[in-house]
């Protein structure tokens, strides 16, 4: 085998290694942990609270129809809330992500990239 | 006439601003890279406004103000399944995407399997949903640019009736999507879905004012006379006239309501899973500004929901539901028609009303190029980059020869499209939308979701999830009512005028035709009794992969820690 050939897998191996290392570290579990804390119950959150306006929609005619005020009913009031509730969500992860996610992710890849180009140095 | 020819003016100057972009971007364009992802160096909004120009289709902007302007409620209900969808795309997909693929979809399902069959099978389901979207988007635009034109039955145009002149829509249009990707790749065909989605929000905003203004600014007042005037009085406001209708029998009303539910699920899990639509997120530099996309682009596209509420309430109350179903049955115009009453009350009679029909006929014309060219560039990148270079040269060809793979691939796939679009001019293909979203739910989302999050996950999950939900889509599809019309307990008859009797090949007052348009037989009883498959089949799909995944053995740890730990930090991204 070609001796380049050789290190470029040699050092695939190597960086695979470490890649399991940095997965088993506490530091990226508590970032896991961090994103999956968010994600996943705000994930069923909006898609019960979606669901929950299909259903109504389907099977809870009468109280759609509801007037809230004047010409305005239920069934718009639910509508426009989704919309609101979707804003919300993004807006809250986005800055959940800047305070919780990122700079973690940052440390960790840096200290990933840093050793990297070490290595390469080497 | 006047509107005619400001409406074609305005469509060459369209045609001529994006060619010159695209041309302007091939420029820049130097590496593989450049074609695939733009460079990876557009901006947060950049990337959202060209995510708002790739979703927002034609059928959105002008089918779901006219669906609300025939049918009222209902059609929010469709607008509102599509914004929420994107939360699925923002918390679970964009980001970790973003880290861990480089050009298509399948990038990130192979990352850790075996990667010829999973490529093999992203691409399929890719080019599937690509070309049936893309087909709903060309037949749609055929009928589309005819009706703009004010082209009508018995009437020539440029010596065109309206059955060349569609003709001759889907062939420039298929020409011109073509070119932008062909020439300007990721970067040229980002930027004409920009500047459409300038374009679409401008139309819309301006709209808008005036229809509030129409109404001095008072909310209720547009509501009642929308109910008023579309003559479906207070039910108009509310739920129930278009889907989850009540019905004469129980079982009638059920399964028109489950459908409604189905469509529901279909709408809200499709959009993350739509290829065209992920492939925007290789387009930024890192995570943090896909997520700024992202959130862009729920803004954009949350706004502009918001304004067709208004232009379908405002075209019922100042167009009137006869007015609308007169020009097209289906309430495609109520939008250009609304302009034109627009233009005339506001800028100075018939030249006002002419122009305000061009500018927005112009606004769709653009809209649908941004989309067109959107879903030709996610299948050509994924014939080119899955099939070309990693399943038939297994990973060992050089990036000039696949990018000119990718440039013939959007020739070829372009090339189908036309011919397609062109022999189903007449069908009614509008269900191939909702399939589009049914299939990248069932067979794409669970892939995707199960590679990224769960560490059992393997070649064979994916391979089961992605076959078993396209096959379960698509075979649920083919048993529907969309192609067989037949009354039945389930399927209330429908009442048919002179044409629709005829196609049928039954007298006008016969009760056993539940759909007229039926594409294989209208009166045969279609054994399934939902037109959207997504009930049964996205269920079927998370099942088949994970079921797929927990008999198979094979787990490779080392990929997976990579794959996790450079998709949640942004290490050595490309």
């Amino acid at each position: 085998m070609h001796p380049t050939f050789m290190a470029v897998e040699m050092s695939e191996e190597q960086s695979q290694g470490r890649y399991e290392e940095v997965q088993a570290s506490p530091e990226f579990a508590g970032l896991r942990r961090a994103l999956r804390r968010f994600v996943f119950p705000v994930t069923v959150a909006f898609l019960s609270w979606y669901g929950l306006y299909v259903v109504l929609s389907a099977f809870a005619r009468d109280f759609m129809g509801t007037k809230v005020f004047a010409e305005v009913n239920v069934a718009l009031v639910f509508g426009l809330l989704q919309f609101a509730s979707t804003f919300l969500i993004a807006w809250w992860y986005a800055s959940y992500a800047g305070r919780r996610l990122d700079p973690a992710a940052g440390r960790i890849r840096a200290e990933l990239e840093e050793e990297e180009s070490a290595d390469a140095r080497a | 006439m006047l509107a005619r020819n400001l409406t074609l003016v305005l469509f060459v100057v369209l045609v001529a601003v994006t060619l010159a972009i695209t041309v302007w971007a091939s420029r820049q364009n130097k590496t593989a890279a450049d074609f695939y992802d733009g460079g990876r160096s557009f901006s947060g909004f950049q990337n959202g406004m060209a995510i708002g120009g790739d979703y927002m289709s034609a059928a959105s902007f002008l089918g779901i103000a006219g669906m609300i302007a025939l049918s009222g409620y209902d059609g929010f209900l469709y607008s509102i399944g599509f914004l929420v969808a994107w939360l699925v795309a923002l918390l679970l997909v964009a980001e970790l995407m973003r880290n861990s693929g480089r050009y298509t979809m399948g990038d990130v399902l192979a990352f850790r399997m075996r990667q010829r069959p999973v490529r093999t099978a992203a691409s399929v389901s890719t080019i599937v949903v690509s070309i049936f979207y893309l087909l709903a988007q060309m037949v749609g635009a055929g009928s589309l640019v005819a009706l703009l034109l004010g082209i009508k039955e018995g009437q020539t145009f440029l010596g065109m009736g309206p059955e060349t002149a569609k003709v001759v829509t889907i062939v420039i249009i298929g020409v011109l999507m073509i070119a932008y990707v062909v020439i300007g790749g990721m970067k040229g065909t980002t930027y004409v879905q920009i500047v459409k989605a300038f374009m679409l929000m401008l139309g819309a905003l301006l709209m808008t004012l005036l229809v509030f203004a129409a109404f001095k600014f008072n909310l209720s007042d547009l509501l009642s006379s929308a109910a008023q005037k579309s003559g479906k009085g207070q039910a108009f406001l509310e739920p129930g006239l278009k889907y989850g209708r009540e019905l004469d029998s129980p079982l009638r009303t059920m399964v028109s309501k489950l459908d409604l539910i189905s469509l529901g699920m279909a709408l809200v899990l499709g959009t993350a899973g739509l290829p065209h639509i992920l492939i925007r997120f290789y387009t930024v530099p890192n995570s943090k500004a896909a997520r700024k996309s992202v959130v862009w682009a729920i803004g954009i596209i949350g706004t502009f929901y918001l304004m067709t509420l208004a232009l379908g309430f405002g075209a019922a109350a100042l167009v009137g539901g006869k007015a609308i179903t007169s020009q097209d049955p289906s309430g495609n115009t109520a939008a250009p028609q609304l302009a034109a009453e627009l233009g005339k009350r506001y800028f100075g009679g018939e030249f006002g009303g002419a122009l305000m029909l061009a500018i927005i006929a112009a606004v769709a014309f653009a809209t649908i190029l941004a989309v067109v060219a959107g879903l030709t560039l996610a299948s050509s990148s994924s014939l080119a980059h899955d099939l070309y270079a990693n399943v038939i040269k297994r990973g060992k060809s050089d990036e000039r020869q696949e990018v000119r793979v990718a440039r013939v691939a959007a020739f070829a796939i372009g090339a189908v499209a036309i011919v397609l679009a062109v022999f189903a001019r007449s069908l009614n293909v509008a269900f191939l939308v909702a399939l589009a979203f049914a299939i990248a739910a069932s067979a794409n989302l669970p892939a995707i979701l199960f590679s990224l999050f769960w560490k059992r996950f393997n070649t064979r999950g994916a391979l089961w999830g992605i076959y078993g939900g396209l096959v379960a889509a698509v075979l649920l599809v083919l048993l529907s009512p969309v192609m067989w019309g037949g009354a039945s307990d389930t399927q209330p008859p429908a009442a048919l005028n002179e044409k629709s009797a005829a196609a049928c090949g039954v007298p006008v007052t016969s009760k056993a035709v539940a759909n007229p348009t039926a594409l294989i037989s209208c009166t045969a009883v279609a054994p399934v009794p939902f037109q959207n498959p997504g009930l049964l089949s996205i269920p079927i799909g998370f099942l088949c992969a994970a079921v797929g995944a927990l008999t198979s053995r094979e787990q490779d740890k080392g990929k997976f820690a990579e794959l996790e730990v450079r998709a949640l930090t942004g290490a050595n991204a490309h």
